[in-house]
């Protein structure tokens, strides 16, 4: 049944070679087509995730629903204990709004980016990261675009209203600083988180049962963020200010944006450092990640 | 990136004093464990190759060092004439592998879509992805269930699917771990006739892990046995057979019950049930054939039906390793 | 009786031996509630400073206990409503339980209750520990200890019953993580995991104690920090038991309706 008919195909050339590369008729690929040469993967993988999670409408609105719940009882938290008292940490709930704003929101963008990097020791027990091996891209980027959390949008909406009412709210002066620092914020917050979520995945194939052990820096590090840092004692500071950078997510940039005191170990002008603080995070990632593959490679399978 | 194309000639799987030990956590104690020892082998492009041994014996570890996932402790080993570790991304272009139990497929997603995707990752332009997901669904005889989410395959589907998956890219080796494991006899002949036509078509080196004689009897030319990570033979089918004295048994059932059938030439009375109604009797294929066995059986007695056992694999192997124990 | 008593024992033994399986598990969780313990404490302390020492009756001691029981009730309280059961009734499984000669629902809350007692050790006691080392409160009578122990049990017992119903909803939905979502995050709010719900404004206070969220795990830190005294604190295990039999009854009701409703559809 098998062997007959193939002369109709089109493939019965000894060794058909599939080439490595997109060809394109007449000359050498240009630098654009080759980039998008090289997205295509990622650009399909990532399309036909998004769509098969909107397939169940109905699975898909409550996903919708309960980010924004959450996002919201988080905020309620926070409103609760500023409604109880004049100000904490030296800041007042519209300003609290604008550092929950940048962290809530920049972290929701990472999350659902980055969010399933999480689900690491699920595809390590399910062999998902050996199917990884077998294919021509970076184990990390392939990660990274195997899922992508729609639902999200809805909990960075919850964050992206904060900062716009922390903006209105508070009297800022629009100039090109602040519109800076503003922008710098935000691109050095998401990137950070995002590191956050590839350096507990670099960690997990160590531990591969201690989730909890990553949850405390990823979701710790989201808590801590939406916090004023000036109430921190030392322990924090070097935890949750420098080593996982959050202050710098949203606390710091406030503290510059609506030009606060500043705490002594967390001096204001590093509000302008949130740049600095994502490189840092993400070489701390790539070292982690790169430690773990390793150490999966040589140690087990 | 360099610019040297892999080769294309030469041996596909090269391996020297390939090593590869692991740490095992037993309670407190740390001992190391040796999967996969001193493995030198060589496979030449277009070679269709049996690895077995029994379970544990280093099959996986060996696979997982030729694509790049695993380190090796020792040794050297070049897969399509690349490094695997070093080069994994330009071997993954060179290079499809079937794991019985982790699948390359989306779960979620209908099959189709799980081609478009693996298309798109393996970077295969419209025309060519076109030609080779039609020919493979043709030859797979897939297209029934091309539109159905893959969860809801059964497993001869979804095997089917796993294959085409691992084949996409049009691979020059193919690596293939049990994959006619829980297969009905049915699913199993279809994918072994595929599997040569895919050879016969493409020139597809073939290396696959199986428990199944039938597997490697129809597919195979060279058979590798392991055991404990050792190569503890490496040559045809028959060879094997005569090595380990491999016999196939002749079961009878009969009309009435009979004595033992002793004293049939070439052939050697195993054991009786049912007061003689059902008979077994042992016989090697180069000596005789089942037809002249069963012959002389039905010169003696009324059969009412008859098999042949094929040689159990796990028992070759037992025998091969007894053999090598005892000198 | 001996006998049907003798196999809650077996059920609450196993999934305390289940538990004490994941030790690398149990240090992650410990590391885990350290750190959201030390964050709400910066930020829980500073409202009470902020408030001039006293806040809703806590001042600084008792809002350290507050945190840290609580942090250590988090391993063993069911905040989340994810239950074994709903897995069960989604595969049919649970066909099975129903063939067995126990209760399905005791069986089932057994088994997390041991889960839950065993959860006490590897992140209780730490958390307590840690307590003790920043300095919380204790009661200065010697009633709120047993006391305080048996609403703690009850807290652990109710919020278990009440994530039953969560999971026992599946009989009737073809998807319950919605509803365990919704809980979820309901719960957290309404027990008071991050900000006690004595600190809530008055008309969001009133909505939490109509729920029996408070009752899981407010109710018996509030005694045993001491903030409640003898006469109060009976009347808070009081309330626990309330809920207690009302949850657990419901959850009678609903698993026959739903065994009722299994045997008419098949499954």
């Amino acid at each position: 049944m098998v062997e007959t008919d193939q002369a109709g195909v089109p493939w019965t050339a000894p060794r058909p070679r599939v080439p490595a590369g997109p060809q394109v008729p007449g000359g050498p690929p240009s630098r654009a087509t080759r980039l998008r040469a090289g997205l295509r993967p990622y650009r399909v993988v990532l399309a036909s995730r998004a769509r098969s999670q909107t397939a169940y409408r109905v699975n898909f609105a409550l996903d919708l629903v309960s980010s924004v719940l959450t996002a919201f009882a988080e905020l309620a938290e926070i409103w609760v204990l500023y409604r109880a008292v004049t100000g904490i940490g030296g800041l007042q709930f519209h300003q609290i709004l604008l550092v929950f704003g940048l962290a809530d929101l920049t972290f929701s963008l990472a999350d659902l980016m980055f969010g399933h990097c999480d689900n690491l020791p699920t595809y390590l027990r399910a062999g998902t990261l050996d199917v990884f091996y077998l294919r021509p891209q970076p184990l990390l980027a392939q990660l990274v675009t195997s899922d992508i959390t729609l639902r999200r949008l809805a909990r960075a909406s919850v964050g992206l209203a904060a900062l716009i009412a922390g903006l209105a709210v508070n009297d800022i002066a629009v100039s090109a600083a602040s519109v800076g620092l503003l922008a710098v914020a935000l691109v050095s917050g998401v990137a950070t988180f995002a590191a956050l979520f590839v350096t507990a995945a670099g960690l997990q194939f160590f531990i591969v049962d201690g989730r909890e052990m990553t949850n405390a820096f990823v979701y710790g590090g989201r808590y801590a963020a939406t916090q004023p840092a000036s109430v921190w004692p030392h322990s924090l500071v070097v935890v949750f200010g420098y080593v996982f950078p959050m202050a710098f997510t949203g606390f710091l940039p406030t503290l510059v944006l609506l030009d606060l005191p500043s705490p002594t170990w967390l001096p204001g002008w590093l509000g302008w450092c949130a740049p600095l603080a994502a490189l840092w995070s993400w070489a701390l990632a790539l070292l982690c990640w790169r430690w773990g593959v390793r150490h999966y490679r040589g140690g087990g399978g | 990136m360099s610019p040297t194309e892999p080769s294309t000639s030469g041996p596909i799987i090269e391996t020297a004093g390939l090593t590869r030990t692991f740490t095992v956590r037993d309670g407190v104690r740390r001992r190391r464990l040796t999967a996969v020892d001193d493995l030198t082998v060589t496979i030449e492009a277009g070679e269709a190759v049996g690895y077995i041994g029994a379970n544990g014996a280093g099959k996986s570890t060996t696979i997982k060092m030729l694509t790049g996932i695993l380190v090796p402790t020792r040794g050297t080993v070049t897969t399509c004439g690349l490094r695997p570790v070093r080069d994994r991304r330009r071997l993954a272009r060179q290079v499809g592998v079937v794991f019985g139990q982790r699948s390359q497929l989306w779960w979620d997603l209908p099959v189709r879509e799980s081609f478009r995707i693996l298309a798109a990752i393996h970077d295969l332009p419209g025309d060519v992805e076109r030609a080779r997901t039609g020919e493979l669904v043709d030859r797979l005889e897939m297209a029934e269930f091309l539109a159905i989410p893959v969860r809801q395959l059964s497993l001869g589907q979804r095997m089917r699917a796993e294959i085409a998956a691992a084949l996409l890219h049009a691979p020059r080796l193919i690596i293939l771990d049990e994959p006619t494991i829980g297969l009905d006899v049915l699913s199993k002949q279809r994918l072994r006739e595929f599997l040569v036509a895919e050879r016969a078509t493409h020139g597809t080196t073939l290396l696959l892990t199986t428990h199944d004689m039938g597997d490697v009897e129809r597919l195979c030319d060279r058979v590798l046995v392991v055991d404990r990570g050792r190569l503890a033979y490496d040559g045809d089918l028959p060879g094997l057979g005569r090595t380990t004295g491999a016999e196939r048994v002749l079961v009878v059932d009969l009309v009435a019950p009979s004595p033992d059938l002793t004293a049939i030439p070439a052939a050697r009375h195993l054991d009786s049930e049912a007061h003689g109604l059902r008979q077994r009797l042992a016989f090697d294929p180069d000596l005789t054939t089942a037809a002249k066995v069963f012959a002389a059986v039905t010169e003696r007695v009324d059969v009412r039906d008859f098999t042949i056992a094929e040689p159990d694999i796990e028992d070759v192997v037992r025998r091969l390793y007894a053999r090598q124990a005892s000198g | 009786m001996r006998a049907t008593i003798r196999v809650y024992w077996r059920l609450l033994r196993a999934g305390f031996r289940r538990q004490s399986a994941y030790r690398l598990a149990a240090l992650g969780g410990l590391v885990a509630n350290t750190t959201f313990g030390l964050l709400k404490m910066a930020v829980l302390l500073a409202t009470v400073r902020a408030a001039g020492g006293e806040l809703a009756g806590y001042d600084t001691a008792m809002m350290s206990t507050y945190i840290w029981l609580s942090q250590g009730l988090l391993g063993s309280m069911n905040l989340d409503g994810r239950v074994d059961i709903a897995e069960r009734i989604k595969d049919g499984r649970v066909a099975v339980d129903f063939l067995r000669p126990v209760d399905v629902q005791a069986a089932e809350i057994a088994t997390e209750v041991g889960r839950a007692l065993f959860s006490l050790l590897p992140r209780g006691v730490p958390a307590v520990a840690m307590g003790l080392a920043v300095g919380m409160a204790l009661p200065e009578s010697a009633a709120a200890y047993p006391l305080g122990a048996f609403s703690l049990l009850i807290g652990i017992v109710l919020s278990i019953a009440t994530a039953y119903l969560v999971g026992i909803c599946g009989f009737w939905l073809v998807e319950t993580r919605g509803v365990q979502i919704c809980y979820m995050v309901l719960s957290g709010f309404l027990a008071g995991l991050f900000v006690p719900v004595r600190i809530f404004p008055p008309w969001l206070a009133a909505i939490a104690t109509a729920t029996p969220f408070p009752a899981m795990m407010m109710y018996p830190v509030d005694i045993l920090a001491g903030r409640a005294n003898t006469t109060e604190a009976l009347g808070l295990v009081a309330v626990q038991c309330a809920w207690l039999a009302g949850v657990v009854a419901a959850g009678q009701a609903l698993t026959r309706a739903g065994r009722r409703h299994l045997e008419i559809q098949g499954g």
